[in-house]
């Protein structure tokens, strides 16, 4: 069985991000960015079930600027073994990634796609989804643990709650959560490696798809600072002030 | 055309997310709906039949929605999504894993996690774990929304909705519950309750939580935690509050032994007052916090739960 990992370039999560000052986005000039880390979390999980025999090949999939081929290098080196990137500079809705995702799971029947539960960029929280409803899968979202049998996969997901397992047919969506694995580093080798194998290279046009946006964005901003605040000495004082706010 | 608000429940229980979600579609149509998808669900629809600006109430009783799985939800709001323009789900783990579902199959965009309606198109909604804010337009179309509820006041009680009936739709039949574990608890839940009392790193282990417990129970706290105490096994995962956990904004907010990672501030930093314990008065939970100490909470936490007296 083949699994697809779509993976995304996205600031690094310890980038402290900076809204632009004429309010149009944020500051990407010469920022650090990363692969997402729920994908890279995909990733893992991809190549666990292929080192344990469940699963043959890993091809990874990313949608952006050319530099994406550093992102779908990252998770070559981690073990994936292609990737395909689809080129697209600027920004894409939730949506149209989904449907750019759909041809690519047309072209390459997979049995499982993993993907990341949301990038830490949009906080959107949908492709995942969305693409299940477009191929008409079932989904398993955010996952903490898998478990594949044969042509159904139970998965434990993080609820409000707690944690709920259900079971789906396959082929299915999967989207992480963060205690699904701990992501290795790639090894020097390994990115030596990684170098050599192939990224195929297509457009969105050319996978068929209309990726204009349905979204106005119609600003970003600044969200609004607390004010400072005081140092207490000890839990007495604390509690004191705590009163005087009248919270209890 | 009205608004339909997917109702959040458990156990014969409507969630205070219900009422927080209709606030928000009642700012974006004058007429409101709420589908209840459910099994035994009478307690429920009854219950959302009470919410004020509530016009109506969809109940689809059923075993298929007994787990809210996403597959068949998504299909019975399919079901009568052509009467509404817009359709709005609290940013539950239900609502996350249904609306996108809704959205993808009406080919049109879905917002998430709002925090104010600017206009009845117009939406605000945090991204980058909140160090940015969007706005954001719908110019055409169906409107599909998750809402952050902690942003939103609940709507009152008083109102008297008619109940309806509606069937349930077809089930794609390709995803089945299997078993689940919930925490419980009787302290009151993360995103209802008015104060919290959260845990990092710091706690330094499972059997040392007993420290924040006490407190807890002293002011009829809610737990939380950071994801270092999660991934570290000290507490279930359902405490972790944060840009990838839970959003809270409760009146109190008492983080403990937490650094105050961007991650983490992104699900607390509305709170109305932080309290911050940390031995390293250069964490950056000083930074949000209204009233800091400096201090080994390991002298802090009991110090602190003699204080309350
Ligand atoms: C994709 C992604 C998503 C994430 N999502 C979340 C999320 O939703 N929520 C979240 O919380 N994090 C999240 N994180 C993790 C986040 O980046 C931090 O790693 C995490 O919040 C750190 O937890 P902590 O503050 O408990 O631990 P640490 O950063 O290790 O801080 C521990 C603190 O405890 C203090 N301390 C230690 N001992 C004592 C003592 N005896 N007395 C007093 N103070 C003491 C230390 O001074 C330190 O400040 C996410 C990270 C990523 C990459």
């Amino acid at each position: 069985m083949k699994v697809l990992v779509p993976v995304k370039r996205v600031i690094d999560f310890n980038v402290a991000v900076r809204v632009k000052t004429d309010g149009s986005g944020v500051e990407l000039a010469n920022v650090k960015m990363s692969i997402n880390p729920f994908d890279e979390i995909a990733v893992e999980e991809a190549l666990r079930l292929k080192e344990k025999g469940t699963v043959t090949e890993v091809v990874a999939v990313s949608i952006g600027p050319a530099q994406a081929s550093e992102t779908l290098r990252t998770a070559m080196a981690m073990g994936a073994d292609r990737g395909i990137l689809i080129r697209h500079d600027g920004e894409l809705e939730p949506l149209a990634v989904a449907k750019i995702l759909k041809s690519v799971v047309e072209e390459e029947k997979p049995g499982l796609v993993i993907m990341g539960k949301q990038a830490i960029d949009d906080d959107c929280n949908q492709t995942g989804q969305m693409l299940a409803a477009l191929l008409n899968w079932p989904q398993g979202t955010f996952a903490s643990k898998l478990e594949i049998g044969d042509g159904h996969i139970q998965v434990t997901r993080e609820v409000d709650g707690g944690l709920q397992t259900i079971d789906l047919d396959m082929p299915a969506i999967i989207t992480t959560d963060l205690r699904l694995n701990e992501p290795r580093y790639a090894s020097l080798p390994n990115i030596m490696k990684a170098r050599k194998k192939p990224i195929a290279e297509k457009t969105a046009p050319e996978c068929g798809v209309d990726v204009s946006p349905r979204l106005k964005i119609l600003g970003v901003s600044e969200p609004s600072k607390r004010r400072t605040g005081t140092r207490v000495a000890n839990a007495g004082e604390l509690v004191t002030k705590l009163r005087e706010a009248g919270v209890f | 055309m009205p608004a339909l608000v997917l109702a959040e429940h458990d156990k014969g229980r409507l969630s205070e997310a219900t009422a927080k979600t209709v606030t928000a579609a009642a700012q974006i149509s004058d007429t409101v709906h709420v589908l209840v998808a459910g099994q035994n669900i009478a307690s429920v629809s009854a219950a959302a039949a009470e919410i004020q600006g509530v016009a109506r109430v969809l109940a689809a009783d059923d075993a298929r929605y007994a787990h809210q799985l996403a597959e068949p939800l998504a299909e019975l709001i399919l079901s009568v999504a052509s009467k509404y323009d817009a359709i709005l789900a609290p940013a539950t783990a239900t609502g996350k894993s249904t609306l996108p579902r809704v959205a993808a199959r009406l080919d049109v965009a879905q917002v998430s996690e709002i925090v104010a309606v600017e206009a009845p198109d117009t939406f605000l909604r945090p991204i980058y774990a909140g160090n940015a804010i969007q706005k954001i337009q719908i110019p055409s179309g169906v409107k599909v929304i998750t809402v952050r509820t902690s942003a939103f006041k609940a709507a009152p009680l008083g109102g008297n909705a008619i109940i309806e009936t509606v069937a349930p739709a077809a089930d794609p039949g390709t995803s089945r519950f299997t078993s689940e574990n919930l925490s419980v608890s009787l302290r009151p839940e993360l995103t209802n309750a008015r104060i919290i009392v959260s845990g990092g790193r710091g706690m330094g282990s499972k059997e040392n939580f007993i420290l924040l417990e006490r407190i807890a129970d002293k002011m009829g706290a809610g737990l939380g935690a950071s994801r270092a105490a999660v991934d570290a096994g000290f507490v279930p995962n359902d405490y972790q509050v944060g840009q990838t956990g839970k959003i809270v904004a409760p009146e109190l907010y008492i983080a403990v032994g937490i650094s105050g990672a961007i991650q983490h501030l992104a699900g607390m930093k509305d709170s109305k007052i932080v309290v911050a314990i940390n031995k390293d008065e250069n964490a950056p939970i000083f930074g949000v916090a209204d009233y800091g100490l400096v201090a080994d909470l390991f002298e802090a936490l009991p110090e602190l739960e003699r204080a309350l007296g």
